[in-house]
């Protein structure tokens, strides 16, 4: 089960178990809506968003154990960080799943829990699982700056 | 270990760890359907109908042949009333365009039921917004049936169609299409049957089905993709209106009116798939020569077994009515692992099964569930297949239940 397990690491496993920053969020400025269309799933990303960028963030919805751990562990990193930050975060991850970046332990590191999606670039299928949170905080935080 | 009708099927012959639990998608071909393709291409290839040419007459000749296999197939006496469309949805969407648009008007009735796979759910529900018309979505039973009484109450003076699947494809339910034919001609409806998950399981015999349209799908009936079709009474056909217009099915054409051909020509606009009607017969062939009632025992027996040993999975739950009033699918969940999660995990023991809403969104909704997992058997399926099914829902379980980090 090596592969199965690269994929469901257990970092991965326990995020879909206990989700962090689960449920709706007062007071948000800004949210967003993603939907896999093929499988039926979807999230829902709610934001404070101000001055200085990410304020609070919380997802809902319905999904697989790699879009719940993957909305769970993102909301995580990217509280309390700015747009700018957010959108390079965003590229490195889609860079991890996509295969393009084999990160170096030192960089492994310092992307913390969000590494252990590597395994999802063996999967490609699941690469819309791992990736749709973040397609849906950009595309709140696209709407956010619209208004 | 294998059932020997394994080795007619190429693609699974070559690997024998695949276990493809997905026939309710695509049915794999066997090689007398591959060879029929070819042979077309290689001896009769030409447009039918246009050259005054022999090679031309040939391919007409094959062309028509097909279409004269494929309606023994069904049991449809009246050849010419059976179309070539590319599927099942294209075919549905022929009745709602064609005959919907012609004969649908504003505070009319259509009725589909909550187990319609999308083709046989969006387009009437766009007739209906399109002609102020009001779409009714037919209740189901506790065990995902068409809950008969229910619609009996429903139907109405205003009911112009029933539009209804032969068998679920999400669920497996094989609905007593007799039954609700009989309610919707009581009240003067249409009847349109989705066949797409009836024609490959059960033998069709339209002559005496009484419903007015019956819609199929080549490649799930272990024919080429893209052909399909739709058989119709011919005096409605006659009556109702072009789908689409091109060559073939012009009578006709003045600079401000034209005129249509005759059937099945006016319903095939363009030049047809010959080819593919080519493979599509030699299809039947394949299927007759098992015969219909051992491909439903067969793919009974399988899913019997398969809905109880999973059944014995702590956590499984199975939808649907029992397995012996279900054609070969079985829809299930595992607690606590996402139906994607699990076709990954099977995915990687060579399992293939079908994980989400299975073009049944409005079926999800009632079932409370976002997704399901299918596995689906056909002729080429066996019990080797039923035990790697069911030890990778083990492993899966295994692996979903791992002891937990603090995190």
């Amino acid at each position: 089960m090596a592969d199965l397990q690269d994929l469901y690491q257990s970092i991965i496993l326990d995020h879909n178990r206990k989700p962090k920053n689960y449920g709706a969020l007062e007071g948000a400025t800004c949210s967003a809506e993603g939907r896999n269309p093929l499988c039926g799933d979807a999230v829902r990303v709610e934001l404070v968003v101000g001055e200085g960028g990410i304020e609070d963030v919380r997802f809902t919805g319905s999904g697989c154990a790699v879009s719940r751990a993957s909305a769970s562990i993102m909301t995580q990193a990217v509280k309390g960080r700015t747009r700018a930050e957010v959108e390079q975060m965003f590229i490195r991850f889609h860079e991890l799943v996509t295969g393009k970046l084999k990160p170096e332990p030192a960089e492994a590191r310092a992307m913390g829990e969000m590494a252990a999606f590597s395994g999802v670039s063996k999967f490609p299928i699941r690469v819309k699982c791992a990736s749709m949170p973040w397609h849906t905080l950009r595309k709140a935080l696209e709407d956010a700056a619209s208004t | 270990m294998r059932t020997s009708r394994r080795a007619d099927f190429p693609l699974l012959a070559r690997d024998p760890g695949l276990h493809y639990l997905d026939s309710a998608a695509t049915s794999h071909k066997p090689r007398a359907v591959l060879d029929a393709i070819r042979d077309f291409y290689e001896r009769d290839n030409a447009n039918p109908h246009r050259g005054a040419y022999d090679l031309s007459a040939r391919a007409t000749e094959r062309y028509h042949g097909a279409r004269e296999r494929i309606a023994r197939f069904l049991g449809v006496s009246d050849v010419d009333c059976l179309l070539f469309t590319r599927g099942t949805t294209e075919a549905l969407n022929l009745v709602a365009t064609a005959w919907g648009h012609a004969y649908i008007g504003a505070g009319d009735e259509i009725v589909v039921t909550a187990l319609e796979h999308h083709a046989n759910f969006v387009p009437w529900q766009q007739l209906a917004l399109a002609r102020a018309a009001r779409l009714v979505v037919s209740p189901l039973t506790d065990d995902q049936r068409v809950d008969v009484g229910a619609l009996r109450q429903l139907v109405g003076p205003r009911t112009r169609v029933v539009a209804f699947g032969h068998v679920s494809n999400a669920i497996g339910t094989v609905n007593p299409v007799r039954d609700i034919a009989a309610i919707a001609r009581s009240v003067g409806a249409l009847v349109v049957c989705d066949g797409a998950q009836g024609a490959p399981h059960l033998r069709v015999d339209f002559d005496a089905l009484d419903v007015d349209f019956y819609a199929f799908s080549g490649h799930k009936m272990c024919g080429p993709m893209g052909i399909g079709g739709l058989v119709g009474r011919r005096a409605i056909l006659e009556a109702m209106p072009p789908y689409q217009f091109g060559g073939d099915m012009i009578d006709f054409v003045r600079d401000d009116h034209s005129t249509w051909n005759v059937l099945p020509h006016k319903f095939e606009a363009g030049t047809p798939n010959v080819a593919d009607a080519v493979g599509l017969a030699a299809a039947c062939e394949y299927l007759d020569g098992i015969g219909l009632d051992e491909v439903l025992a067969h793919e009974r027996a399988l899913t019997s077994l398969a809905s109880e040993r999973l059944q014995l999975i702590d956590g499984v739950r199975v939808f649907g009515p029992p397995a012996r009033e279900r054609s070969g699918v079985v829809s299930f969940s595992v607690d606590d692992i996402h139906p994607h999660d699990l076709a990954t995990v099977l995915d990687q023991r060579g399992v293939c099964i079908r994980a989400g809403h299975h073009c049944a969104q409005p079926l999800m909704r009632r079932l409370g569930v976002p997704a399901t997992a299918r596995a689906s058997f056909y002729v080429y399926s066996d019990e080797s297949d039923v035990d790697a099914l069911v030890r990778a829902v083990e492993e899966a379980k295994l692996l979903f239940a791992a002891p937990s980090l603090t995190i």
